[in-house]
Formats: C-alpha cells, sequence, structure tokens
C-alpha cells in the first residue's frame, strides 16, 4: 500500500513539473509534505539543501530519500520510477511528434503559460521555507523575539552576494552552513 | 568513429559519469552532453542535439532524464534509452540512498544540525536568486498577460491554498489555448 501511495505521488510530481531545475520543488513538498506528512518542513528543507550540493535531478534525489526515509529500498526504487516514468513515455511521444511536425505550436504555447505559473510556485515554496528559517516551526508572527537574527542576517548577505557576483549555488549553501553554524553554536 | 563503437557499455558509462558530475540539475547537462556525444564521440550532429534539449525541456520531468531517454534512444533504440535512464539515475540514487540512511544519526549531531539550520537561509537566498531572475525576465518582457498569470497563480496557491495540479493544468491549457489564438490572430500576448 505504502509502495503505490509513493509510486504515484511521484508519478504525478514527474509528470507536472515542467521547466527544469527548480521546478519540481514546489510539487515535492506539496505532496510529501503537505499531502502526506511524510517529511516534515524541516527536513524537507534538509533535502533541498543535500539536493543542491550533491549531483542530480531534485526529483530523483527526492524520490531515492524519501522513499528510503518511509520504505526502505524498495520504497526508493518504486519512487524513482514513478518520477520517471511521465518522463519516458511524453519524451518518447514528443520526439516522435517533432519528427512529424517539426513546429509545436501547442506545447510551445503550454509552455509559455506555465513559465510564469512556475516561478510564483516556486516563489511560494521558497516563502514557507523563509518563514521557517526565520520563525521556527511555530511559524510567521509579528514579535521580533521570535524572530532568528542569524537567518535574516545569512539570507540578506548571501542573496546580495548571488544577486551581486552570480556565486556558484554550493559555495552559497556551504559556506553558509560553515558561518551559520558557528553562530548558532556560539550564541 | 564507426558504428560499432555505439557500444551499451560506453553509453552507460558516458551518462552515468555526465550524470555524477553535474550538481543542481536542470540545463547544465546539455552542454555538457553536447561536449560528450557531440564533440567527443561524433555520435549526434550538433542540429540533433539542440532537438533533443528542446523536446527534453518541453517535456515535464527532470531535464537530465529526459535528455539522456533521448540520446539513448536514437543511438541505439528502446534498450539504448533504458541504459541511457539507468545510466543518469544510479549516481543520485546511490548517493541519497547513503545519505538517507545515515541521516537520521546526521540530524541528532549537534555541530551538523547546526551546520544544517545555518545552510536553510543559504538556501532560501539560492531559491530567491532564481525566482527574481525568472521573474525579472518575465517583467522585463513586458506582455501583461504573463505577468497576471506569475500575480495570480501566487496568490492562487500561496494565499488561497488551491490544488498545485489545478493551477498547472489550468496555466498550461491557457498558454496553449491563447497562443493558438495569437497564431490565427497574428498577435503576440504571450
Amino acid at each position: 500500500m505504502i509502495y503505490l501511495q509513493l509510486f504515484w505521488s511521484f508519478l504525478q510530481i514527474g509528470l507536472f513539473s515542467f521547466g527544469g531545475g527548480m521546478a519540481a520543488m514546489p510539487l515535492i513538498q506539496n505532496q510529501v509534505v503537505d499531502i502526506h506528512g511524510w517529511l516534515t518542513l524541516a527536513e524537507f528543507t534538509d533535502l533541498i539543501t543535500i539536493s543542491e550540493m550533491t549531483p542530480g535531478p531534485i526529483a530523483i534525489n527526492s524520490a531515492t530519500f524519501v522513499g528510503t526515509q518511509i520504505a526502505g529500498f524498495g520504497g526508493a526504487l518504486v519512487s524513482t520510477l514513478g518520477s520517471i516514468l511521465p518522463s519516458c513515455i511524453i519524451v518518447l511521444s514528443l520526439a516522435w511528434l517533432y519528427s512529424k511536425y517539426q513546429e509545436l505550436v501547442v506545447i510551445k504555447g503550454v509552455l509559455a503559460g506555465l513559465r510564469p505559473t512556475v516561478v510564483a510556485l516556486i516563489l511560494s515554496a521558497g516563502l514557507s521555507i523563509l518563514v521557517l528559517a526565520f520563525w521556527g516551526s511555530a511559524g510567521f508572527t509579528w514579535n521580533l523575539a521570535s524572530l532568528d537574527f542569524i537567518a535574516v542576517a545569512l539570507f540578506a548577505g548571501w542573496l546580495f552576494l548571488l544577486r551581486k557576483f552570480d556565486l556558484n549555488p554550493i559555495v552559497v549553501i556551504l559556506g553558509s552552513g560553515l558561518i551559520g553554524g558557528t553562530c548558532y553554536l556560539l550564541f | 568513429m564507426d558504428k560499432n563503437s555505439k557500444s551499451y557499455f560506453t553509453l552507460f558509462k558516458s551518462t552515468f559519469f555526465l550524470s555524477a558530475f553535474t550538481f543542481g540539475g536542470g540545463y547544465v547537462i546539455v552542454p555538457m552532453m553536447k561536449k560528450k556525444f557531440v564533440d567527443e564521440f561524433g555520435w549526434l550532429e550538433e542540429e540533433e542535439m539542440l532537438n533533443i534539449a528542446a523536446i527534453a525541456q518541453s517535456s515535464p520531468g527532470a531535464m537530465a532524464v529526459n535528455a539522456s531517454i533521448l540520446v539513448g534512444w536514437r543511438l541505439l533504440g528502446l534498450s539504448g534509452a533504458l541504459v541511457a535512464i539507468l545510466g543518469t539515475i544510479l549516481p543520485p540514487f546511490i548517493i541519497l540512498s547513503a545519505i538517507s540512511f545515515f541521516y537520521a544519526a546526521f540530524r541528532d549531531n549537534a555541530v551538523i544540525s547546526a551546520a544544517l539550520k545555518g545552510m536553510m537561509a543559504g538556501v532560501c537566498a539560492v531559491i530567491f536568486d532564481v525566482v527574481i531572475t525568472m521573474g525579472g525576465r518575465i517583467v522585463k518582457a513586458k506582455k501583461w498577460l504573463p505577468i497576471i498569470i506569475m500575480v495570480g497563480a501566487f496568490i492562487v496557491y500561496y494565499v488561497l491554498r488551491v490544488n498545485i495540479i489545478y493551477i498547472i493544468v489550468f496555466c498550461g491549457t491557457l498558454g496553449a489555448l491563447v497562443s493558438l489564438y495569437d497564431k490565427h490572430a497574428g498577435k503576440e500576448h504571450i
């Protein structure tokens, strides 16, 4: 039963994540945190952190991680299979269509409609992680006492450096772990 | 290079190493594949590689997996596609299995948990950097429909908590319909 649930969840993630890179992140959060509660938001954030630092697409990394956590090796296997099955079918169908028609107006239109949507969804997922980083699992409040100033300073500093110097994400995440981790241990 | 050298093993080895050294996922895989399969092996024409990238980008799912399927299929048919998929998903599968196995022990360690907490802010910065770049591109294009879709999708998902799949299906369909209309009317809304 759990295998079927994992397979079905990651099949949906594979089927509806357009746009590469972080596009799958909001869908994974939706399935894994919001709908099934397989990971807490903090664990999901760790997963994104790990995914950004290790090779491989976020969806495959997540399928393996979540599958292993929930149902061991078999869970990892069915989740990964679920996440790539839609790709296999759709990519080969599109290749066939493309060889026949060359120009695919409808597909281009779908992608044009999804591009702004994906930005909005990534922003939403990013905001929920930001709230967790700034205020902890209790969530957003106006009370300044519960605001994590180390996290705010790290976020603002790294975002500034990223915009200014086009840094490698791995450098940013490792640097943030080093500086932030030292601050958290000291204070 | 002659056709015989397009062996399953070379295809597996190539996709395995490409996947093992591509961090963060996404489009990075395309130039790396071009280097390997077009420049080094001469198995594909540059034109074919561009088509593969375009189709991989148009399909849902991970870019690296999509591109591998197409390269494998193009070179050695269906079994080639399967070999390429295996080569592509094995490195992240092995690495994440190992990390997942040790995760519980890692998480409880005071030093590692402090580092992970510090990394969280860094990951947020990376995500917002991506959003600013992608969102900025849409705003700068100065087409009102994509901007409305972006703002609308954010409100409907983040504030109203509408099912994410409905939003994706709706916006994708809208994009398809508008682009079909645009083609007939000779306009450019999207």
